[in-house]
C-alpha cells in the first residue's frame, strides 16, 4: 500500500531556531534513517516541538537547511505529524478523515475511512462531531488523519500528553502497529518510560542542542554525556 | 387604536401596493447582501491570511467603514451618479440598480470586517494542520470559510439587518418613486410624513416580521448545523 520510504533520510544541518531573541534549537546536526522510532527526550523548553516542528517543514529554520530524502524544501507529501494540540476541523469525525484524503489527493472512500478509523479504535463514530470527542478520541482521530496521508514518515509531539493511562496505552498500541506497517515514527515525550517501552533510538535534546544522540538501549543504560546520566537519573536540568 | 386595525386589514389582505413595496424592499436588499458577500468575504478572508504594507491601516479603514453613516453613501454615491457625475452616463440615478450600489457600499464593509476576524481566528487554530497538510491558499480560503460558516451566517445576518433597516441612501439615490424604486424603509418615511400612519405601520409591521423570520431562521440552520459538524 505504501510508496517507498523517499522522505527518508531526514538530515538537519546546522539548524538553528530563534523566536523573539530566544535560541529555541541551537546549531542541530542529525540524520534521521529509516527503521524503529526515533524518539525525542528532554526537559521542558529544550526543544523538542521545535525540532519536530523543523523536522517536518510546518516552521522554517533561521539557519541551516533540512532535507527530506536529499531534496531540500519538498512538499509534505509523504510525511505527516500529530500536533501536541491536534485542531479538529469543524466538521464530523468521517469529514476530518476525508478532507485529509482529498488534500493528499487520495481517491477516499468510505471503506477507507472505516479501515482507518477501525485502525485507531474509533470505528461507527463516523457521523460524530469531531469536536465533541474526548480529547483521548481526539488524539485517535488526529493520528487516524496523519495515517490518511499514507506517510512514510510520522512525526508525533507528545501524543501521550495528558492523556489517562489507559487512552496513553491504546495510543502507544496504535503507534507500535504503525511502526510495524514500516512508517518511520519521529516522537517527542516527556516520559522516559514511555520512551523505554516504544524508541528503536533516542535524541536527548538540552538548551535546543543535541546532547546525545543513541540506540535506545544503549542510551537508557549507559548515557554517555553528564548531562544524560542527570536527566536519566531524574535530576533537574537547568 | 384605528391605525392599529387598518395596518393590520392591509396587512392580512395582502395590499398589493404594499405587496409590491415590499417584494422590491427584498429584491433590492437581498442583491445588495449577495453582492457583497461575493465581494467582502473573500476580501476579508484575503485580508485575515496575508501580511502587506497598509494592512492594520486596512484593518482600522474597514472597521470604520461598518458605521459609514448611509446618508453619507448616498450622496457620494449620489454626485457620481448624477447626469453630472463621472458616472452620470451610466443613467442609473432614481433607479433600483442605485440603491442595490448604495446598499453594496453599505454592507461590503461588514462582510469583510466581520469576515477578517472569523477568519484570522479561525486560521490561528488550523494554521499548523493546513501547513502540515500542505494545502494551498485557495484550499485554505475555502477551508476556513467553509469551516466558518456557522459564524458567517450572523455576519450574513447582520448584514441583511442593515440593507433592509436602510433608508438614509436608498432615499437618496432611488428618489422614493411610487412603484418603482419606493421601498418598506422609504415608504415609511414618506407616509409618516404625509400622516398615513396605518400604511406606515403595516409597512412597519412587515419589515419587522421578516427581519425576525430571517434571524429564527438562520439560528434554527446554524443550530442544526453545529449538532451535525460540531
Amino acid at each position: 500500500m505504501r510508496a517507498a520510504l523517499s522522505d527518508l533520510p531526514i538530515h538537519l544541518e546546522g539548524v538553528s531556531v530563534h523566536s523573539r531573541g530566544v535560541t529555541i534549537l541551537d546549531r542541530v546536526t542529525l540524520r534521521i534513517e529509516a527503521g524503529p522510532p526515533t524518539v525525542l527526550i528532554g526537559p521542558n523548553g529544550s526543544g523538542k516541538t521545535s525540532l519536530l516542528r523543523t523536522a517536518m517543514g510546518v516552521d522554517r529554520p533561521t539557519q541551516g537547511r533540512v532535507t527530506w530524502g536529499g531534496l531540500e524544501g519538498a512538499p509534505p507529501i509523504r510525511r505527516s505529524i500529530v500536533l501536541q494540540r491536534p485542531a479538529m476541523l469543524r466538521r464530523t469525525v468521517a469529514a476530518n478523515l476525508s478532507y485529509a484524503l482529498r488534500v493528499a489527493r487520495i481517491p477516499h472512500r468510505a471503506a477507507r475511512i472505516d479501515e482507518l478509523l477501525a485502525m485507531v479504535g474509533l470505528a461507527g463514530l463516523n457521523k460524530r462531531p469531531a469536536r465533541r470527542l474526548s480529547g483521548g478520541e481526539q488524539q485517535r482521530l488526529a493520528l487516524a488523519r496523519a495515517l490518511a496521508r499514507d506517510p512514510a514518515v510520522l512525526f508525533l509531539d507528545e501524543p501521550t500528553a495528558s492523556l489517562d493511562p489507559a487512552s496513553t496505552k491504546a495510543i502507544e498500541d496504535i503507534i507500535r502497529a504503525i511502526a510495524a506497517s514500516g512508517i518511520k515514527i519521529v516522537m517527542s515525550t516527556h516520559d522516559l518510560g514511555e520512551a523505554r517501552r516504544l524508541a528503536g533510538e533516542i535524541i536527548l535534546l538540552h538548551r535546543g542542542r543535541v546532547v546525545e544522540h543513541a540506540n535506545a538501549v544503549q542510551l537508557l543504560n549507559s548515557p554517555a554525556t553528564a548531562e544524560a546520566r542527570a536527566f536519566l537519573a531524574g535530576e533537574l536540568l537547568v | 387604536m384605528h391605525s392599529d386595525v387598518s395596518a393590520l386589514e392591509l396587512v392580512l389582505t395582502a395590499d398589493s401596493a404594499l405587496l409590491a413595496i415590499v417584494r422590491l424592499s427584498l429584491a433590492v436588499s437581498l442583491s445588495a447582501v449577495a453582492v457583497s458577500a461575493v465581494i467582502g468575504i473573500p476580501f476579508g478572508a484575503f485580508v485575515a491570511l496575508n501580511r502587506f504594507p497598509g494592512r492594520e491601516a486596512l484593518i482600522v479603514l474597514l472597521n470604520a467603514l461598518m458605521g459609514l453613516p448611509p446618508v453619507v453613501a448616498g450622496l457620494v454615491l449620489y454626485l457620481l451618479l448624477s447626469r453630472s457625475g463621472p458616472l452620470g452616463s451610466w443613467g442609473l440615478l432614481f433607479t433600483p440598480t442605485a440603491m442595490i450600489i448604495a446598499q453594496t457600499i453599505l454592507v461590503t464593509p461588514i462582510f469583510a470586517a466581520l469576515t477578517r476576524q472569523t477568519i484570522e481566528d479561525l486560521w490561528r487554530e488550523y494554521r499548523d494542520e493546513l501547513t502540515a497538510m500542505n494545502v494551498g491558499p485557495f484550499g485554505r480560503v475555502a477551508t476556513l470559510i467553509w469551516d466558518g460558516r456557522f459564524s458567517l451566517v450572523v455576519t450574513l445576518l447582520a448584514g441583511f439587518g442593515r440593507a433592509a433597516a436602510e433608508v438614509g441612501a436608498i432615499i437618496i439615490v432611488g428618489g422614493n418613486i411610487n412603484g418603482y424604486t419606493r421601498t418598506m424603509t422609504t415608504a415609511i418615511a414618506l407616509e409618516t410624513s404625509k400622516g398615513d400612519l396605518p400604511l406606515a405601520m403595516g409597512l412597519g409591521a412587515v419589515l419587522i416580521t421578516i427581519v425576525i423570520a430571517v434571524n429564527a431562521l438562520a439560528w434554527l440552520a446554524r443550530r442544526a448545523g453545529e449538532r451535525i459538524a460540531g
